[in-house]
This record gives C-alpha cells, structure tokens and sequence, in this order.
C-alpha cells in the first residue's frame, strides 16, 4: 500500500499547479485569441516580419557583444578574490535592478550632445538616438547582467585545479582558457547567450525612450495596441512568442547535456 | 634541488611563517602536517599556482618565485588527480606534449610506453570519469610525468584511495622514484605514508615548520609535543633536569642526564609500554607501577590500551591476541613497564 502523503506534499504540489496556471493562462490566451487569417495576414506584413527581424537580429547582437566582453569579466569573478569584488558585483546586477525606462535616460544623456562622451562618439560617427546601434547598446545593457551571471556560475563549477595542472603542463594562461575552461563551460555560455537574448528581446521600456524607431517587435506592439487595440496587437505577440519559443528551444536543446551523460553525471 | 627560503603569505583566514625548507636531488621529501597547517599551499607556490607574499623559491639553483608556473618545470598530482573530464585517458597523457619540441611520432611513442609503464593501457580510449580512484592517480601521475618535470609535487595523492589501491600506488611511487631518481615534494597528513616513501621531512603545524630532518629521526625524537603526538607518541609528560639527573615526577621516575640538555618533556611510544599481569620478582626494577586498565580501543590486530595512574592517562598498544591471553579488559589492575632507553627526552 502507497505511504499516506503529508499536507506539505500537497501543498507544494497545489502552489506548482497554481503557478503554471499564472503563467500559461494569459499566454495561451494570447496565442488562441487570433483567428488564423489574422495570423496569416500579419505574418505577410512587412512591418512586422521587419520588427521581429530587428528584435530578434539586435538581440543575437547584444548577446555576442555580451559574450565578448563579458566573459572576461564573469572568468575574473568566479576566479579571483579582490578588494571591492562585492561592489564590483552588485554594479553588473544594477540593470536588473533599475526601472529600464531610467536606462534609457540616462544612456541617452551620456549619449547626446551635451555630455563629452555623446560628442566623442558622433565625432566618429556613431549615433545612438533613434538608431539600431542604439537599441543594440540598450540590449547590451540589459542583457550583460544576465550573460555574466550565467557564466560566472558555470565557471565557478569547474575545479580551479584543473587550470594549475594545465599550466604545471605547459599551457600559458590563454591556452589554459581555450584547452580546458572553454571545453567545459560552454554549455554555460550558451545558457548565458540564452538569457541574455531573451532577456533582450523582451526589452521595451528602455528602448522606446533611445529609439522609438526603427521598431522593434515589443514597441509595434505597444503601437497597434495603442492605436488600434488589442485585436491588432495580439498577432504580432504571437509571431514574436513563437519565434522566440522556436529560437530558444533550439538552443536549449544544445545546451542540455547529452542522456548517456545526464545518467553519469 | 628545491630551495623554499622565508616563503610567507597572508591569507584572511590563514598565515605562513617563514618557511624554510631544502629538497635535496633525487630525494622524496615529505611534507607533513594536519588538515590547514598550509602544507598545499607551500606544493602550489612551488608549482606556481598559490600566492607568495614574500620569500624566494628555486629550483636547480635557479630562482623561479616570479616565473610562470607553464617555464617552472615542475609537475603536480593532487590528490582528486585534477583529470581534464572532456579528454580521454590517452588525451590526458597528451596534454602538454603539446608544448615540447617533440615530432608527432615521438609523442605518440612515449605516450604509449607512459600508458604501458602504468598499467593503463587498455584504458586509453576511456572516458576519465568512468576510472577508479586508483586508475585515476596512475593517469595523473603519467601525465605529471609525461613533460619530464624536474621536480614532481604531490598532493596527498593516496589519501582518497581505497586500502588496496593505496598500496598499489605506494609501491608504484617508490618504485618510480628510485628507476627514474625522481625529485619529489609530497604532502601528506599520514605518517606511516612519509616513513614508507620519502627519506626526509618537515612537520608543519599552523603556518610554521614545527620539526624538519630525517623521516625516521622525526618520528623516534619528535622536537615538540605537537610532532610527538602526531608521529604517535601518545604517552608525553612534562620532565626536568636538575643535578645530572632527569625526572618525570607525575610517573616518579629518575634517571642520570648522560649529558642530555634540560629537558622539558618526556614521550613513549604505546607500543614501548609494556603490560604484565603481575608484579615481577625484581622489585627495584626501573620505571615499573600498577595501573587500572579504564578502557580499549579495538583496532582489529592490536588495541589500544588506555591505562590510569594516580592522575595519568597512558595509552599502551599491545596485540589483541596477547591481551585476550592474559584475560585482560576494562577495570583489570596491571603492572606496567617503561624500558629506560624507550623515553624520549626533548
């Protein structure tokens, strides 16, 4: 005979049914609402198939750029214990942290002309306001804390000591990184890119105060809500909800560890 | 070969003191100790991969303190063996081949004669996660071999394995140490494991050298109380010296200095006490008193004998057989001897 469950069972069962209803709930809503001839019609205009373009293509952008200067970083923090580590760590979570409408601010006002930076920037021809290379910084900004999370836990679950034999071997620092660190951590990486792309792509307050235009996915939304309704906006939501599903179950399944080493491990 | 001269550092929750110690060629030194006396930390300085705060290394004469470790020439083989998990057995010995001026063919060749030197072979395709602890080590040491260090550092390297593997590796270290004069640098915190393997020592204890000399120096004539405990001397009492005559006056024994220098304790070993049922004939006979046996501890062959005398705790190791022979066990009275030239002053 099965043993008598508690009440702390059921409840942990009864709060996880809850929040998969929370979440599912409007999103299903939301993918069932429009009729198919409405989805069609959206998927064949330009505007959309342009925003979700951008979303996506700015996005991919920002997580490579994450990735490139990030990863030092995150190496840096899982690695060495340095004075004012703390603070160095609670300056890359910051953009979780701040109101994203106030990123966007305060990327503008060091971007314009009135600030040093904003002139030695346009001096050589970069231009964030009303720009992609502005949405891309915008995206950088959100997405960085994300990818420098992500892979600071991953290289901090690789043992220190494999490094010290690798060097006691021969292999300079760099080396070192490529033949050992990177062959293990790039599953996290990728987990890392992943989240910096998702978070990035879902981004709509910071980026509608740095550039309203050229539209990316979250801001047409917004503007077919506002000026036509919801009945307008809802098929775009879908597009961007399925092509984003479509992308990061792709990546996911690279990410997860092969079965045969799931068992092992 | 090695030379650690005044190596320190300050760590938040740890120091090291001034340690100096000296690694002869071709010598196994052991480095002993318990569990954060700094003893990994001295191996990874030497290796180039832990902190120096202040001090200087060398090695062949040569000063190596600020080099990087991949130009030190020193290999390392840590007690979990550290193994690449993404390479095979074979890819693991490989590894830095890759940094020697060897043709391809010459790197294959003294792959295969590594792998068949350690018995590991068979395993060269195989998966490094899926070996047994004892496998593992054989392929750390082949690959810590394989760039043809000039000093091997080891980290406890048989302390997580099981008995019978533990042997196994035992005898393929001395074995290795004497075919290819290997200078070695063990820690280790198992002092039966330095009496086996290496021929000299230091004694760390809290940052510092406590004891440093011949293995089997340290372990008949501990410097201090701490090394006299942690080679085993468990029976160490407070002695004196006055008049050309030494005296433990808790056991009320006394006997001439022969030139010793004052000493402040006196140590037995368990196994130099000996037990007897009853009082001998020769009742004037040195370092002789009854005691009450207050407990044992079975370690399956012997036992350790915990034994009361006025205010004294001694331990005494005797086999199990003879106890059981003598019919003795908790609350049994005895009569115990220390033979005179068994106490250790110091």
């Amino acid at each position: 005979m099965p043993v008598k469950k508690e009440p702390f069972f059921w409840l942990t069962l009864s709060s996880a049914g809850i929040i998969l209803a929370f979440i599912l709930l409007p999103l299903v809503h939301v993918i069932a609402a429009p009729s198919m001839e409405s989805l069609w019609e959206t998927f064949n205009d330009k505007d959309v198939r342009k925003a979700i373009w951008l979303s996506i293509s700015t996005s991919g952008l920002a997580a490579i750029i994450s990735l490139v200067a990030g990863t030092p970083t995150a190496y840096l923090l899982a690695r060495k214990e340095f004075p004012g580590k703390r603070l160095v760590e609670s300056v890359v979570d910051l953009p979780i942290m701040i109101p994203h409408p106030i990123i966007g601010i305060a990327i503008l006002s060091i971007a314009g002309r009135n600030h040093w930076f904003g002139r030695a920037i346009q001096s050589i021809g970069v231009e964030i306001m009303g720009t992609t290379t502005g949405i891309v910084t915008v995206l950088t900004f959100v997405g960085l804390p994300f990818y420098i999370n992500t892979v600071k836990a991953g290289l901090e679950s690789i043992p220190e000591r494999l490094e010290k034999v690798s060097r006691s071997l021969g292999a300079s620092q760099t080396q070192t990184f490529f033949r050992v660190v990177f062959p293990l951590a790039w599953r996290s990486m990728l987990a890392g890119l992943i989240m910096c792309c998702a978070r990035a792509i879902s981004e709509f307050g910071a980026i509608v105060i740095v550039a309203y235009h050229p539209m990316v996915a979250p801001v047409l939304i917004y503007e077919r809500f506002t000026a036509y309704g919801l009945k307008y906006s809802q098929p775009v939501a879908v597009w961007l909800i399925l092509v984003s599903l479509a992308l990061f179950l792709g990546l996911r399944f690279i990410t997860l560890p092969s079965a045969s080493k799931a068992k092992t491990g | 070969m090695i030379r650690i001269e005044q190596l320190s550092m300050d760590l938040p929750d740890f120091s090291l003191n001034n340690v100096d110690i000296h690694v002869r060629e071709g010598e196994f030194f052991a480095l002993l100790g318990p569990t954060g006396a700094g003893k990994t930390l001295i191996l990874e300085s030497v290796a180039g991969v832990g902190p120096v705060h202040s001090g200087r290394i060398f090695v062949d004469g040569a000063e190596i303190t600020r080099l990087p470790p991949e130009r030190r020439g020193v290999g390392i083989v840590y007690q979990d063996a550290g193994l690449f998990p993404h390479l095979n057995v074979e890819k693991n010995i490989a590894y830095g081949l890759r940094y020697q001026k060897k043709t391809e063919k010459k790197r294959l060749d003294w792959v295969k004669w590594l792998m068949e030197r350690f018995g590991i072979a068979p395993l060269a395709g195989r998966s490094v996660e899926n070996l047994s602890g004892g496998e593992k080590q054989r392929v750390a040491l082949a690959r810590a071999l394989s760039v043809k260090p000039r000093v091997l550092l080891l980290d406890e390297p048989l302390s997580a394995l099981d008995p019978a593997f533990r042997e196994d590796l035992r005898n393929l270290l001395k074995e290795l140490h004497s075919q290819l004069s290997l200078t070695c640098l063990m820690v280790t915190h198992d002092f039966s494991e330095a009496l086996f393997l290496s021929q000299r020592a230091a004694v760390l204890n809290k940052g510092g050298v406590e004891q440093c000399g011949g293995v089997k120096d340290i372990f008949n004539r501990p410097a201090s109380p701490f090394v006299a405990h942690f080679v085993g001397m468990k029976n160490v009492f407070p002695a004196c010296g006055e008049n050309g005559q030494v005296r433990v006056d808790c056991l009320n024994l006394s006997m001439p200095s022969n030139g010793r220098p004052e000493p402040k304790y006196a140590a037995v070993r368990p196994e130099h006490l000996l037990l007897l049922e009853r009082k001998p004939v020769q009742d004037n006979q040195f370092g002789l008193f009854p005691a009450e046996i207050r407990g044992m501890v079975d370690y399956g062959i012997f036992c350790e004998v915990l034994l009361d005398y006025q205010d004294q705790t001694l331990v005494a190791a005797a086999a199990k057989s003879a106890l059981m022979s003598m019919g003795l066990d908790a609350g049994a009275k005895v009569w115990v001897e220390i033979p005179q030239d068994r106490i250790h002053f110091f």
